[in-house]
């Protein structure tokens, strides 16, 4: 049956119930079907100077891929976001379209934009369930590229240097390939062995070869792996680091967590499978603090585990960082917002576990330096809220590992790697840097983005040599 | 996978294994620690290195049966694998960086309670290799928990090597803190720096001693690690006021610096969830003994 199309809006996507969803760890949205993904690209306008694709951090020719979808030609699709992209069914999942290609699109400025993000995961999830491989490994130029770290960033860049012939090797701290993709974003919004591990097993298919358990900057530093393993360059990709803390009284109390050891537990660690040994505790009344996309993740994460779940923030609702999706997804699961509060104080029991937490309202002022309204403390306005554990999802620091091992290696005031933002080179010849640990903790795309320009970088670089 | 050359019990509950690890043999040095994960399912336990071969490839652990992980990790055999090994992690030990003739004109006095032994002995060990002078304090509860006492006479000479039990059962009797204050006050012993490693109550007391007698002292925590590489900021502790991650700025602190009393109250944190896991576990085992996992 042919369905019928509103051009003003998206075609409608299925999901899970939230009262279903919310105790189980199955992906959330369930994606489009053939005929839906069909309808929603005839939505596509196709246009001559398409925005979508300069809103787009790795440029997927967005119209021609949909253009595909359109004929039914799904496996000719999957070649041209193949092109751009080395994770699709990822970046279908996690990218902040609204902000990025659905932000730009013409559709969005009368009605809603169309729906890229499902239309490329819908077409990378065919792919995946039809057997299809993106490219064909590429002949040896004989010439080795070293990667530290197996997240977003270092995967794109290895997939891109390995299609131009070099032999890419990805050095793992963790015991799996993924970085964020396995230990942060959760099973209900990224599944790790149907999704994840297929697009890791795709660049692998390139030639990639990539050592888990190996701690560059421990095991062997960046310096050695240039003169002793005959590495010609090396692109870091070592991701964000260390939590950031608010520092207040009662931040060490038990039951406060980083969101980073929280989904670490839950995602890496698989703590919400009986099967596994992780402890975790399971909090009934949890405070998350944070609004963006890893506060989403920590809240329902927990929520799952079976905890009633606050989320404290300090600004409004539109300030949120989060994707608009995870935060429609969390309140439709039960998630309350707090927004316009701060924590002060994190109260402890006499054992020294979190009975709650104090917080302040507050309200929006002048702008600040990132252009957001500065929230400023309404006095006299405080109050608790009971809660037995409290989730920090703040932000991190860079990993400190390779900048205080390498020579000659540049950072910033914030440790982040100083890096040149069209090729990623670093102040040391022959280094190249990005993702988090040269930008601060940011998205999986733009992660992947600069993994892309890098390997333009690398490959520039190598040939002038 | 990482191949066990060899495994024994040391004392009670107190395991020795030589595991094949070659990216954590060819670059660890007293003072750093590992991860192991058994098996799949299992969790990544943080481990002290108590020796290493370059040459082989091979690194030693010692470690006691705690949590259910730690129980995986001690049911295998001479010949079994390790799902992972992962190191070295955290800093050396700070006199490996220093300038050697520097650490040559110091007396150092390592002291090692209980399991604390194992991760003593690498030091003991490369200090005297380096023309140091180092006298070891062993503590334990009783005679049947010592571990290492020949191993550590070996490195370092007999002359050099104190062992105490606490209820006096073997050599001298009582805690590490009454031996440190005789060899200083009564036995003219002179020390310029002491590495106390052990449970966190003993390192305190322990500094709380070496702060009266003067001697700058070295402690090496071991919180509640995930990633043990800078990423999870569950090992964070209060060193001189400020927040520090013992996995990427220790494990090894300055030991009148630290707050043991925060750090030991965040050791409970697991404890009952651990236990729970424990006691399931261990009626398990005594349910169905077929060796099958279901």
């Amino acid at each position: 049956m042919a369905i019928e199309v509103d051009m003003m809006k998206k075609v409608p996507v299925s999901e899970q119930d939230p009262k279903v969803r919310a105790a189980n760890f199955e992906e959330v949205c369930l994606g489009y079907n053939e005929e839906e993904a069909k309808a929603e690209a005839t939505r596509c306008l196709n246009c001559k100077n398409p925005k979508c694709v300069d809103g787009c951090p790795v440029s997927i020719n967005i119209p021609g891929f949909i253009e595909k979808i359109k004929d039914g030609d799904f496996e000719a699709a999957a070649g041209v976001i193949g092109e751009a992209s080395s994770l699709p069914a990822v970046c279908g999942r996690v990218c902040p379209q609204e902000k990025q290609c659905e932000g730009q699109c013409i559709r969005g400025i009368k009605g809603e934009s169309v729906s890229i993000g499902k239309l490329e995961r819908f077409t990378a999830d065919w792919a995946r369930e039809h057997g299809i491989k993106p490219v064909k490994k590429a002949a040896s130029n004989g010439r080795k590229v070293a990667v530290v770290g197996a997240g977003p960033s270092g995967l794109t860049c290895a997939g891109d240097l390995a299609k131009m012939g070099y032999e890419v090797t990805i050095f793992e701290a963790l015991h799996k390939a993924g970085g964020v993709l396995v230990y942060g974003i959760p099973e209900f919004r990224l599944p790790k062995d149907k999704v994840v591990a297929k697009e890791i097993e795709n660049v692998e298919s390139l030639g990639v070869e990539i050592k888990t358990d190996y701690i560059i900057g421990r095991s062997e530093t960046v310096d050695e792996l240039m003169e002793r393993e005959g590495f010609e360059a090396v692109y870091i990709s070592s991701g964000a680091g260390l939590p950031m803390f608010m520092h207040i009284p009662g931040e060490q109390a038990l039951g406060v967590y980083s969101a980073n050891e929280y989904l670490t537990r839950a995602n890496l660690m698989k703590a919400y499978r009986d099967d596994y040994d992780t402890p975790i505790n399971k909090g009934r009344k949890t405070v998350v603090v944070g609004g963006g996309n890893v506060a989403m993740d920590a809240a329902r994460t927990a929520l799952r585990l079976g905890s009633e779940v606050t989320v404290v923030y300090r600004r409004s609702e539109q300030e949120l960082p989060a994707r608009a999706e995870e935060v429609h997804h969390a309140k439709e699961e039960g998630i309350v917002f707090e927004l316009l509060t701060n924590p002060v104080e994190i109260l402890e029991d006499e054992e020294g576990f979190v009975r709650g937490i104090r917080v302040i309202r507050m309200e929006l002022g002048e702008p600040d330096e990132s252009g957001r309204r500065r929230p400023v403390e309404v006095p006299g306005s405080e109050y608790e809220i009971e809660c037995d554990s409290v989730i920090m999802a703040l932000g991190t620091t860079p990993n400190p590992l390779i900048p205080g091992t390498t020579k000659g290696l540049d950072t910033t005031k914030k440790k982040c790697i100083v890096t040149d933002e069209e090729t990623g080179a670093t102040s040391k010849d022959g280094v190249f840097a990005g993702g988090d640990c040269a930008t601060g903790a940011a998205t999986v795309i733009l992660a992947m983005g600069a993994g892309r320009k890098a390997a333009k970088g690398i490959d520039d670089y190598l040939n002038a040599r | 996978m990482y191949k066990i050359l060899s495994a024994e019990l040391l004392a009670e509950k107190t395991y020795r294994m030589v595991v094949e690890a070659p990216n954590v043999a060819h670059a660890c040095e007293p003072g750093q620690f590992l991860i192991v994960r058994a098996e799949e399912e299992s969790e990544r336990i943080a481990l002290t290195i108590c020796d290493y071969d370059r040459d082989k490839d091979t690194v030693t652990i010692v470690f006691q049966t705690i949590g259910e992980s730690s129980y995986k990790i001690a049911e295998k055999k001479a010949g079994d694998f390790f799902a992972d090994v992962v190191g070295p992690l955290g800093n050396p030990a700070e006199y490996i960086t220093e300038p050697l003739e520097e650490v040559q004109k110091r007396h150092y006095l390592l002291v090692g309670g209980g399991l604390g032994t194992a991760p003593v002995y690498p030091q003991a060990k490369w200090l005297k290799e380096h023309g140091v002078d180092v006298d070891v304090i062993i503590g334990t509860k009783t005679h049947d928990t010592l571990i290492m006492e020949q191993d550590m006479i070996d490195a370092v000479g007999e002359d050099h090597v104190f062992v105490t039990t606490d209820d006096g059962s073997y050599k001298r009797s009582g805690m590490v803190t009454a031996v440190i204050e005789d060899l200083v006050k009564n036995e003219g012993r002179h020390y310029d720096r002491c590495v106390s490693i052990g449970p966190m109550i003993m390192m305190k007391f322990c500094v709380k001693m070496t702060k009266e007698l003067g001697i700058p002292t070295i402690v090496s925590m071991n919180p509640i690690m995930v990633d043990g590489t800078g990423m999870c900021g569950a090992c964070r502790l209060i060193v001189g006021d400020e927040v520090k991650f013992a996995c990427v700025d220790g494990p090894e602190f300055d030991g009148f610096k630290v707050d043991f009393d925060q750090a030991m109250k965040r050791m409970k944190l697991y404890k009952t969830e651990e236990g729970r896991r424990m006691l399931k576990y261990e009626e398990s085992k005594q349910g169905k003994n077929c060796g099958c996992k279901g």
